[in-house]
């Protein structure tokens, strides 16, 4: 079944002749739960979520907790395994891989990961714990010392802290040298899980900031999951909204933050504590919590909580179709775009 | 729609300006951290009763290395002066420090020598045991599943058996000598490691950096050599002090038993064996084994207690 | 949670199985001669052949494994041929009764002494009574049982005639005392460290602080509040102790003469009395396993979020 969302996924780009670096389409990962002697329960984390990612470019993917976001993540750098759909890259399948040829596509999607103080091990020095990476790509020890001191000038970190520990390193500092650790083995895409969502707010502004470096220089791609809509307005060109395991709005970051589709777009973006808009006034806030991803609602997932709720959205699912802004959402009651509606 | 505001969230830039801080600053924020010798010799300055035990447990390893420079006599001989005109056994004097036993040997001597063989099937024991626990906990722990479940209930076989039990049997199967009692231990002392192994690399397991290493390509055999062995390191050096004090008991039961080192070998337990029939007439063959019994036990046991508390806050990662 | 109890009653069954087939590793096939290690060594050539012969063991190891485990279900542990030739399992029935009453005296000694002086050493620490309870638990803990029995012996019962030497008789109770306190001190010993060391932890912690303010008593908070927290894993340990126990503790029940299971595990063993060693190592591995299962349930039952982490 051909979904509309990846027909029209690459909105206003022209038509490239390269397939894009990553791309997703129809992803599925299910986790089965053990409940008493007998019982099981399907877990939809990710029920069909279809993008895609150029080359120099970062998607953003935002949601709350229990949006799957972060197991999409897991899932494209294969700590979880994707349970149906597809994952390309370049052009080539690699959701089925195994083995040696999922040694070989690990070196081309890397990961950067939320806890700077657990994603480094210990006992490990800086210089060993970049040097990993450095193995990974089979970079004989003569070059090892140069190669380490390159990559810590990369980041900015100056190279007398070698040879320390991440136990003597602020949180800053450690989560660039998991960037250096990743960049190590020159991977072609890069995924951030909440980055930058343990690091105080004074030093996000330095690893955003190190991260766009890095983007122009090498060309790498992200998917860079946030929580944090400010953050995605700053790094993300296009931006994907998912709800509990599905996408419910998608497109170019003007597209979405100048005019949200989604009713639950717009519910995320009023309530970032904006200074400019203080002392206006206040947004109405979303009712209720996030729906159990064990149990969703029918049909359309945020109809609980939805202001523009009707008997449709309880039993029929909405496609992810075009809406007028240019952007993809997934509403029965937003109109749709006119080429679209006829 | 007019520009949105400097700094506002629709403007699409951050509140903060990036500034890169200089290098200076950057070594600054770094901390420096005492190494672990530092710390094991502040602690043990500050704390005199694990510095006593630290030292009784050098001392104890240095007169089982050297006992033949240490014992004043042979403690196989049985020496004529040793036993009075009736052949009862001479008390503590002038020749025999510690008086002599029924064979009219000297009992200083022969506490000496038990020193040793205490000490060697103690080390010797332990450091098996801790091989087999290590290779069956890691196995078990990283590898889950049905290789996890067999380990497992076998672990869980061996454990059931009382472990001084166990070895009573085995010895009676294969035989009592020193070597056999030695192998005996170990094959019942592995067990206790292999289940505390086994749950710290579960726990490892789930760790980000383990997860982090899978990600990067890097394989199971790399993975359990530099990130999951270094972090078991603490707990098996903590566990295998306290097997020390462990397998000292076994083995001094087994040869309380008369199953254990053969005579004319001397071991504490063997000796105490001897001395219960003259505890009216010569207390001191008695005491002399069971007080060094239990001083040494206590030695290894509180510089367990000690090496636990150095070495556990190692063990949950260093944090900021 | 009748899910849980299933699952571990088979893990508990599949543990059995297990010690017996180890049991029977042990009895018959690792010996180089299993039948003279059953028929002992003063027993006549043809004594052995016929032993032999009736342990199967010129038939496969299967075929021997299936009737060793029809005999074991007909409470059939062999012959012991040091007590001319009777029951094993018999020799133990008639033994285990001195062994349960040991094992109950030596769980009352770790419950009386450890637990109280666990809390006293809590509640004032660093005075003189709690450096002198630690150091005792210092020593309980590294004394060999078998030394501090035969001190205790020499003491009290030989030195000061305070109790008997050796055996039993009546009133059983006066037998028992003694060697009841040796076989508990360790684990007293055990459990007063372990329960001041929580006891300090808990009665630091903010809800303690929150309901002194409150100005309820000390004695409230503590029997209230405290004592369930830091007793119930103590209670399962003990639980697994009574276990231990039970397969005859055999170094105390040789020095104090009861006789008792491990008092036959001590005879056999000069003997070498294959049958009954491997016989009683048997019973109290079985006993481990069950004791080991009782514990599990009774912590279902006791801590309320086990319960539901089982569930």
């Amino acid at each position: 079944m051909t979904d509309p969302a990846h027909v029209q996924s690459r909105p206003d780009e022209q038509t490239a002749a390269a397939p894009p670096v990553v791309d997703v389409r129809d992803l599925r990962v299910h986790f089965k739960v053990h409940r008493g002697l007998f019982g099981s329960q399907l877990v939809k984390a990710v029920d069909g979520v279809s993008f895609s990612i150029a080359a120099g470019e970062t998607l953003g993917l935002a949601g709350e907790s229990g949006s799957g976001k972060s197991t999409v993540a897991r899932t494209l750098v294969r700590i979880n395994r994707p349970t149906d759909g597809s994952v390309l890259l370049s052009g080539a399948e690699t959701a089925r891989l195994s083995g040696q040829e999922l040694r070989a596509y690990r070196r081309r999607m890397q990961m950067v990961y939320q806890d700077p103080y657990d994603s480094l091990d210990p006992k490990m020095t800086i210089k060993d714990a970049i040097g990993e990476g450095l193995t990974v790509r089979g970079v004989p020890r003569a070059r090892r010392k140069s190669e380490v001191e390159e990559l810590l000038a990369r980041v900015n970190l100056p190279v007398a802290l070698a040879g320390r520990y991440p136990g003597q390193l602020s949180g800053g500092q450690r989560q660039r040298v998991s960037i250096a650790r990743a960049l190590a083995v020159s991977p072609e895409v890069i995924v951030c899980d909440e980055a930058v969502a343990a690091l105080d707010v004074s030093i996000r502004a330095q690893v955003l900031n190190l991260l766009k470096d890095i983007q122009a220089d090498a060309g790498v791609s992200y998917l860079f999951i946030s929580h944090d809509l400010s953050t995605l307005r700053f790094m993300a060109d296009r931006i994907a909204i998912m709800y509990v395991g599905r996408l419910v709005e998608y497109g170019t970051s003007e597209q979405v933050f100048a005019a949200p589709a989604h009713p639950y777009t717009q519910a995320l973006i009023a309530a970032v504590p904006d200074i400019a808009a203080l002392g206006g006034p206040r947004p109405a806030p979303l009712p209720g919590e996030p729906p159990n991803p064990a149990s969703p609602p029918p049909g359309c997932a945020f109809h609980p909580r939805c202001p523009l709720a009707v008997e449709l959205c309880r039993t029929v699912a909405p496609p992810l179709v075009r809406k007028a802004n240019g952007q993809l959402a997934a509403c029965h009651v937003v109109p749709d775009a006119p080429e679209v509606a006829r | 729609m007019t520009a949105p505001p400097e700094g506002s969230f629709l403007s699409g830039q951050l509140p903060t300006a990036a500034v890169e801080p200089a290098a200076a600053s950057e070594l600054a924020a770094a901390a420096d951290e005492p190494s672990l010798g530092r710390r094991a010799l502040t602690s043990l300055r500050r704390d005199p009763v694990a510095l006593i035990s630290v030292i009784a447990v050098i001392v104890l390893a240095l007169v089982a290395v050297f006992a033949p420079l240490l014992a004043p006599h042979n403690p196989l001989q049985a020496y004529p002066n040793g036993l009075a005109s009736n052949g009862a056994p001479v008390g503590p004097g002038s020749s025999f420090l510690l008086g002599t036993d029924p064979n009219g040997r000297d009992v200083l001597s022969r506490l000496i020598f038990g020193a040793r063989v205490s000490l060697l099937v103690g080390v010797v024991a332990t450091g098996l045991a801790s091989i087999i626990g290590v290779l069956v906990g890691g196995i078990a722990g990283y590898a889950g599943g049905i290789v996890d479940s067999v380990l497992m209930r076998i672990t869980d076989v061996v454990l059931s058996f009382p472990i001084l039990l166990f070895c009573v049997a085995l010895i009676a199967i294969t035989g009592p000598s020193t070597r056999n009692v030695m192998l005996v231990i170990a094959f019942g002392y592995w067990t206790y490691l292999a289940r505390i192994v086994r749950g710290l690399v579960l726990s490892l397991k789930e760790r980000e950096f383990v997860v982090a290493a899978r990600t990067l390509g890097i394989g199971h055999r790399a993975i359990l050599r530099r990130h999951i062995l270094p972090h078991l390191v603490p707990a098996i050096i903590v566990y295998s002090t306290l097997g020390i004090a462990t397998s000292i008991l076994i083995e001094a039961s087994l040869s309380y038993l008369g199953i254990g080192v053969p005579l004319p070998q001397a071991s504490w337990g063997q000796m105490i064996s001897q001395g219960q029939q003259y505890f009216q007439t010569a207390p001191w063959l008695l005491v002399a084994p069971g007080v060094a019994l239990v001083l040494t036990v206590l030695a290894f046991n509180l510089a367990g207690d000690w090496l636990t508390d150095l070495l556990d806050p190692e063990t949950s990662g260093d944090r900021r | 949670m009748t899910g849980w109890l299933l699952r571990r009653f088979g893990q508990m069954i599949i543990v059995i199985l297990g010690v017996v087939t180890l049991a029977f590793l042990l009895a018959y096939v690792v010996p180089g001669d299993p039948a003279r290690l059953v028929a002992g060594p003063n027993a006549s050539p043809q004594a052995v052949a016929s032993i032999a012969r009736q342990l199967g063991l010129d038939q496969s190891i299967w075929s021997q494994y299936v009737s060793y485990l029809g005999r074991l279900v007909h409470g059939n542990l062999g012959t012991s041929f040091a007590l001319q030739d009777q029951s094993v399992g018999g020799e133990i029935w008639r033994a285990l009764p001195y062994t349960v009453w040991l094992a109950l005296g030596g769980v009352l000694v770790e419950i009386g002494i450890g637990i109280p002086v666990g809390i006293a050493a809590a509640y004032r620490p660093r005075s003189i009574m709690d450096r002198f309870a630690t150091l005792g638990a210092l020593v309980g803990l590294s004394a060999p049982p078998f030394w501090l029995g035969l001190m205790l012996l020499y003491l009290l019962g030989y030195k000061l005639s305070l109790f008997p030497l050796s055996g039993a008789g009546s009133p059983l109770i006066w037998y028992l005392i003694l060697p009841s306190f040796t076989l508990g001190v360790g684990g007293a010993a055990f459990y007063s460290r372990m329960i001041r060391t929580t006891m300090l932890a808990v009665l630091r912690s903010p809800y303690v602080e929150f309901a002194r303010l409150k100005g309820m008593p000390e004695r409230t908070i503590l029997f209230r509040h405290t004592l369930r927290h830091v007793l119930t894993p103590v209670i399962t340990m003990i639980g697994m102790d009574l276990g231990y126990f039970l397969g005859g503790v055999l170094i105390i029940e040789s020095v104090f003469g009861l006789p008792g299971v491990g008092q036959l595990a001590y005879n056999a063993i000069g003997e070498l009395d294959i049958p009954m060693i491997t016989g009683t190592v048997l019973v109290a591995a079985v006993f481990m396993v069950v004791m080991n299962f009782i514990v599990d349930v009774l912590y279902t039952v006791i801590d309320p979020r086990v319960r539901l982490s089982r569930h």
